[in-house]
């Protein structure tokens, strides 16, 4: 009796200790391919499949059912399958003015909001490379902290601003500037501010990595040659920082294109972006198939700034 | 003619801060307004600190929004880690360019597209397999993983990047398995991008709004989702304490990350410095 207690923690312990012994032999010899697998599965399964699955809604047809759409493989009495392929929700966005007008007013909001993002954020981005080795991470860090604050509130900060009672009415009215509250919510221009707002540290970052690679000698070289600065920044600085340019004005274009908080928050229905058409149609019209076709068609337009993009990322990763 | 542009740049970098800044602060100042009209100053006061404590539906959202972000950030470190030491230590292997592309396309993806099409693949899984049932909890936390492990492998790619093979070689020059310089040399010296790489995803997915709205279902209430549904209705002035509150949370958490971060860097700074000295 005693003698089998005494030795049955050891038969017990020893095969699951060779078990997990034997598991992990086997996680090491296939450790590249488990390593590369299960992100890769999980970007292909949750990433990838899902676009598809958007490209064969947008050909479907809008049906009465849950999901509201009708399949596009059907197998008919008799083993027949009928493949059905519907390019009427296509055609409706394309001949519908509504749509078309929203993606171009888009497109213009997103433009603009990237140019005034550049402008303002490219003396910010060298003003910070320019700065003092104690100065510059804390001002580094001043750009990002609001970059991580919440997006949402930021945007609802601005409400309380724009307001026709808002703090910048009521400020400009008691020092007599104004008569009268000047309407800035639910405007395009305070759409404007909330995507500037919003995404220029998307801007100033990239910017800013890239001028810190600059070489300071190429200016004095300009310099000394006799180069005015003016002429030293369009000729040297410029075309030297283009892939933070790139970087950055496809970091905020990109988004902004389908941007859905802000201008349902700050434009309040006045201003018309395809994100908030996109949501409304799916979320209030419940027509996914025309939902599906409206994101294909903004995934299209947006397909050769992503290809841009990742290159320029890739070839930054690449880089030591 | 240098201190004249420098003059420029010191003002405009002065614009830009107050640009980002004001904002924030007003709403930090009228948390504490005693007014129930928002713009109307009536007076210091917490009560809306109050209201906001006293209130259920508040407290579950934050409850939720936790919970998600605390599982995401975790699956979202370990699958972005995997990610990240694929892209820089691998060298070539099928799929890179693939791969690359589905690591750097959802950072910049509107997010109404990644929204929509993580929704119908929910619907059509579920048809499929019955699986994920209702919407919520799991479909939210999957959406958020997916975006921010993007996030996640970027910090760590650059990481990686910056801090070079050496060691690694090293240790393989010495005998150390793959398995064995990963877990004693790669991971260890990748802790603070681990960390930071961690509460960058945690921040994202209590952030995210649009995202969240697509993939949840009746009754799972984000914090996001509440305070959205909160602004439409009318500007609340107990939003302006939970907005100060957050804000000072993510100020918090970022702060440390910061500080991890510029640490490491100082060491690393520090190393090759002594590296060049002694080889001189």
């Amino acid at each position: 009796m005693t003698d089998a207690k005494a030795q049955k923690p050891t038969i017990a312990a020893a095969p699951r200790k060779t078990v997990f012994q034997r598991f992990m032999r086997r996680v090491q010899n296939n450790f590249r391919l488990i390593i590369i697998a299960v992100p890769l599965v999980w970007l292909v399964l949750f990433f990838l499949a899902p676009f598809f699955i958007v490209a064969k809604i947008s050909l479907a047809e809008l049906a009465i059912a849950s999901p509201p759409f009708t399949p596009m493989i059907e197998w008919l009495d008799g083993g027949v399958v009928t493949i059905r392929l519907v390019f009427d929700n296509f055609a409706y966005i394309l001949n519908d003015s509504l749509y078309f007008d929203t993606y171009v007013n888009s497109l213009k909001i997103s433009v603009t909001s990237t140019i005034i993002c550049l402008l303002l954020g490219y003396p910010i981005a060298y003003a910070i490379v320019r700065s003092g080795p104690v100065a510059k991470p804390l001002l580094l860090f001043a750009i990002i902290l609001p970059f991580w604050t919440s997006f949402l509130l930021r945007v609802y900060a601005w409400m309380g601003l724009l307001a026709d009672q808002g703090t910048i009415n009521n400020l400009m009215l008691r020092l007599g500037l104004i008569d009268e509250p000047i309407r800035m919510l639910y405007t395009e221009f305070a759409v404007y501010v909330g995507i500037v707002y919003t995404y220029m540290p998307f801007m100033i970052l990239p910017l800013y990595a890239n001028m810190e690679k600059l070489d300071g000698s190429l200016n004095e070289a300009a310099a000394d040659l006799g180069s005015r600065p003016t002429n030293t920044f369009f000729r040297v600085t410029l075309p030297l920082t283009m892939p933070g340019i790139i970087a950055g004005s496809l970091l905020v274009f990109i988004p902004a294109t389908g941007e859905y908080v802000i201008p349902d928050l700050l434009g309040g229905g006045n201003v018309q972006m395809i994100g908030r058409v996109l949501f409304n149609e799916f979320s209030s019209n419940s027509d996914w198939p025309v939902a599906a076709a409206v994101a294909i068609v903004l995934l299209f337009l947006l397909v050769i700034p992503i290809i841009i993009f990742q290159y320029y990322q890739g070839k930054a990763s690449q880089d030591p | 003619m240098y201190s004249r542009r420098s003059r420029f740049l010191t003002i405009m970098l002065i614009l830009g801060l107050a640009f980002f800044y004001i904002p924030m602060i007003m709403v930090v100042i009228y948390s504490f307004n005693d007014s129930k009209l928002v713009p109307v100053w009536g007076g210091w006061s917490v009560r809306w600190y109050q209201v906001l404590f006293e209130s259920e539906e508040v407290w579950s959202a934050v409850a939720l929004s936790l919970k998600i972000a605390f599982i995401n950030a975790t699956c979202a470190t370990i699958l972005g880690t995997m990610a990240g030491l694929a892209m820089v230590r691998f060298g070539r292997f099928k799929g890179r360019t693939l791969f690359g592309g589905m690591l750097v396309a959802p950072l910049v993806m509107p997010e109404v597209i990644t929204g929509l099409s993580l929704l119908v693949m929910f619907i059509a899984l579920n048809q499929l397999f019955g699986w994920p049932g209702e919407r919520g909890f799991t479909t939210i936390t999957i959406a958020h993983i997916t975006f921010s492990l993007a996030y996640v492998a970027v910090t760590i790619q650059a990481r990686l990047t910056g801090m070079g093979e050496t060691l690694e070689e090293a240790a393989a020059d010495l005998g150390a398995k793959p398995f064995k310089v990963l877990t004693a040399i790669t991971l260890p010296r990748l802790t603070p991008a681990l960390v930071s790489g961690w509460l960058l995803a945690f921040t994202l997915s209590l952030d995210d709004l649009v995202i969240a709205s697509f993939v949840t279902g009746p009754g799972a209430n984000t914090l996001p989702i509440l305070i959205f549904s909160r602004i439409r209705t009318g500007l609340r002035p107990d939003i302006n304490a939970l907005a100060t509150i957050i804000i000072l949370a993510v100020a918090i958490c970022i702060s440390i990350a910061a500080i991890l971060m510029f640490r490491q860097q100082r060491a690393d700074m520090l190393d090759q410095q002594m590296a060049a000295r002694e080889d001189t």
